[in-house]
């Protein structure tokens, strides 16, 4: 299944025009289809998540850096936007409401001109490990400052507030969703024109071999420092949309906690492809929103999700769909598809035996006064009859073995699928 | 008198004064000097451990030195960051392949020329609007005859090709002085004989410096060859004195020597 693109993907005719139509059309249409207001709210949500891992993506996918910290300037972002909301309010500083998240994206900029530079002198472990000092030391200090961080409650603000040009107020979901959505758009953009410029592409050489660069006239630090601080702006509009989304910010947006959930989710979605985080970004929100409500064990199963794709897919979602783009650009996928339909099936089977497993212990270990009963997938399932358990272990056995199987019969095709399109590409290469 | 000196200073592309170089207590290169006129090809032969490569570390910013000069067209470089050093004209490869495995061929020539052309670190500039650079990489391309291979990915290329590769990127920004490290390591002789005969090409009018092993090579590429054992420069001069040079062939040659003749003649 591990395999790497033999050439870079070529953008084909005015397909990157569409491409870009298509997003801006589903930005547009998306809440339309989806009316209730919790699509609204999670829709905003997924808007907001877009933009910080798409910027929390510069770093690691396209700069190498492994931060544990891009929490601390999406959250003082969201920070300075709060204060700057309540200012707007009491009269102090007159900025329309729309214009508020770029006061986050200001913040999230100054703050990284003061740390980047810091941080981003080393790259790989050092790296890492000064975005988790730095990251430490501002989650400290929302402890030490209430009057800025306003403690255990945060700070609330009221985005209805200042002029309402064309009768906006923002009050509503939806009008504040197309705010995001128009962010989300401009600032995808710009991030994806940034990945196509001079200092883009030194990143990238940055990441593979910062010590060639070095020797072709380019001093790394500042390349890192100067992508370092335009993803900190990025990551700060972010948390200014949801200071305005939320009306509320605690210290729990610069946690670690918060910058794990970025580096997990863009990992996820895929860093090797610039669009690898958008698929991540959505994921977290159906995560954070919707599987937390479905089931007291979503953590669980998120590891168990990040586990199985480092081990089979490290690429991503975004890997796997462009692996299969390929496939298919060379008319290869048609004999695939039963394959996967197995892999899914039986995949779904192993994971039926698994997930019942684990509702019944978190069943038993949380909600024992409400009995031994739980309803699973349809199902009334005694969690404390041997007899469930066994049942549930004799499927996710079965479930293996069969998802094993196909597995392997998969992993034979796609080796000669893959085969065959090098012998092509080798074929047109010498025509 | 110090005007007169700064002129036949300024006539050198490159020159070592005195060069040293410890780690720890061990002195590894012991007080090299050595006069590099513009347009000279330069072979730097020696046993393995005589400090070569070392050497060339030391001119390229890679390590600095414990003591002594490297002038760089009569500027001082010791010390210097090898970016800071590369913007001054001097260029460098590896003996171990180093390009950017993640990028396409044209992409790794390009970010070699990206600075020469003063782009810097700009994000406010489209890559696919600089038509210099863009042109500039397609030369490269077809210099290092990878024009067929525009697209793919550096890591997929076969060996011969990523040290091609190698040679592009390091002439990619128009460095004046050239110092290629072992530029044939790993090759096949037929691979060898072709590849020399690109460098030669690709390197018409710079000041070049390469360590070599293969005696041949050494012999056919270069106008002077400087002889290194044990970190210090025992012999500079053209090829055929350095061949009749009896500390030469008593420290080092040898029968690679009588091979060498054996071959030309």
């Amino acid at each position: 299944m591990i395999t790497t693109l033999h050439r870079q993907p070529k953008p084909v005719g005015h397909g990157r025009f569409w491409v870009w139509s298509l997003f801006a059309a589903l930005l547009a249409v998306v809440p339309l289809v989806f009316t209730s207001s919790l699509s609204h709210t999670i829709l905003s949500q997924m808007g907001i998540a877009i933009i910080v891992c798409l910027s929390y993506n510069m770093l690691l996918g396209q700069g190498g850096m492994l931060s544990f910290g891009h929490a601390v300037y999406s959250g003082l972002g969201a920070f300075i936007a709060i204060h700057v909301l309540n200012a707007v309010t009491e009269g102090k500083f007159p900025l329309p409401v729309s214009l508020i998240p770029l006061a986050g994206g200001l913040a999230g900029l100054v703050t990284a001109l003061l740390l980047g530079w810091v941080t981003t002198k080393k790259s790989a472990t050092t790296f890492a490990m000064i975005t988790l000092g730095v990251g430490e030391l501002v989650w400290a200090m929302s402890l030490m400052f209430p009057e800025f961080f306003g403690g255990e409650g945060g700070i609330s603000g009221n985005r209805v507030t200042g002029p309402k040009p064309l009768g906006i107020t923002f009050g509503p979901q939806i009008q504040l969703y197309y705010l995001i959505a128009v962010y989300t758009f401009v600032c995808t953009g710009l991030m994806f024109a940034f990945t196509r410029t001079p200092l883009g592409r030194m990143l990238n050489a940055v990441r593979d071999n910062p010590e060639r660069v070095e020797f072709v006239g380019y001093d790394t630090q500042k390349v890192r420092y100067l992508s370092f601080v335009i993803a900190a702006f990025f990551a700060g509009i972010s948390g200014g949309l949801a200071a305005l989304n939320f009306e509320i910010v605690t210290s729990e947006v610069v946690s670690g906690y918060r910058s794990g959930a970025y580096l997990l989710f863009t990992f996820l979605g895929g860093a090797t492809f610039f669009f690898g985080p958008i698929i991540g970004a959505v994921l977290m929100i159906l995560a954070f929103v919707l599987l937390s409500e479905f089931t007291k064990a979503w953590l669980l199963y998120l590891g168990l999700l990040f586990l199985f794709m480092v081990m089979f897919a490290p690429g991503g979602f975004a890997s796997l769909i462009m692996m299969n783009v390929r496939v298919a650009a060379f008319g290869k996928l048609k004999p695939l598809l039963g394959h996967y339909a197995a892999l899914l099936v039986t995949g779904l089977l192993a994971f039926a035996g698994v997930a019942a497993m684990i509702e019944m212990l978190y069943h038993l270990q949380l909600d024992a006064a409400l009995g031994s009963q739980l309803r699973f997938m349809g199902m009334q399932l005694n969690a404390a009859a041997p007899a469930t358990w066994i049942a549930a272990v004799a499927v996710t056995l079965a479930g293996l073995m069969v998802f094993e199987l196909a597995r392997r019969r998969f992993s034979v095709k796609w080796g000669d699928t893959q085969e065959s399109i090098e012998k092509e590409i080798k074929r047109r290469e010498a025509l | 008198m110090s005007a007169l000196k700064s002129q036949t200073d300024q006539q050198l592309a490159l020159e070592l004064k005195d060069l040293r170089k410890s780690f720890g207590k061990t002195e590894i290169i012991r007080g090299i000097s050595l006069a590099v006129e513009p347009g000279q090809r330069i072979a730097i032969i020696g046993p393995n451990g005589a400090g070569k490569s070392t050497l060339f570390n030391l001119i390229s910013g890679r390590f600095a030195p414990t003591s002594g000069q490297v002038l760089l067209d009569g500027h001082a470089i010791q010390g210097k960051k090898p970016y800071e050093i590369n913007r001054m004209g001097l260029s460098r490869s590896f003996q171990i392949t180093n390009i950017f495995p993640k990028l396409s061929v044209f992409e790794n020539l390009r970010c070699g020329v990206l600075w020469s052309l003063g782009y810097k670190y700009t994000f406010l500039k489209f890559l696919a609007n600089l038509d210099d650079a863009n042109a500039r990489a397609e030369e490269l391309m077809a210099m290092i005859k990878l024009d067929k291979k525009h697209d793919v990915l550096a890591i997929n290329l076969t060996y011969a090709e990523q040290r091609a590769l190698e040679i592009g990127i390091t002439i990619a920004g128009g460095a004046r002085v050239i110092l290629l490290d072992e530029p044939t390591a790993g090759m096949s002789r037929s691979e060898t004989s072709r590849f020399i005969s690109l460098i030669k090409e690709v390197t018409v009018g710079k000041t070049l410096l390469t360590v070599e092993h293969d005696m041949g090579v050494v012999f056919g590429l270069a106008d002077k060859i400087a002889v290194v054992v044990y970190g210090e420069v025992i012999a500079f001069d053209v090829p055929e004195a350095v061949r009749a040079d009896q500390r030469v062939q008593e420290a080092y040659l040898g029968s690679s020597v009588a091979d060498a003749q054996g071959q030309g003649h």
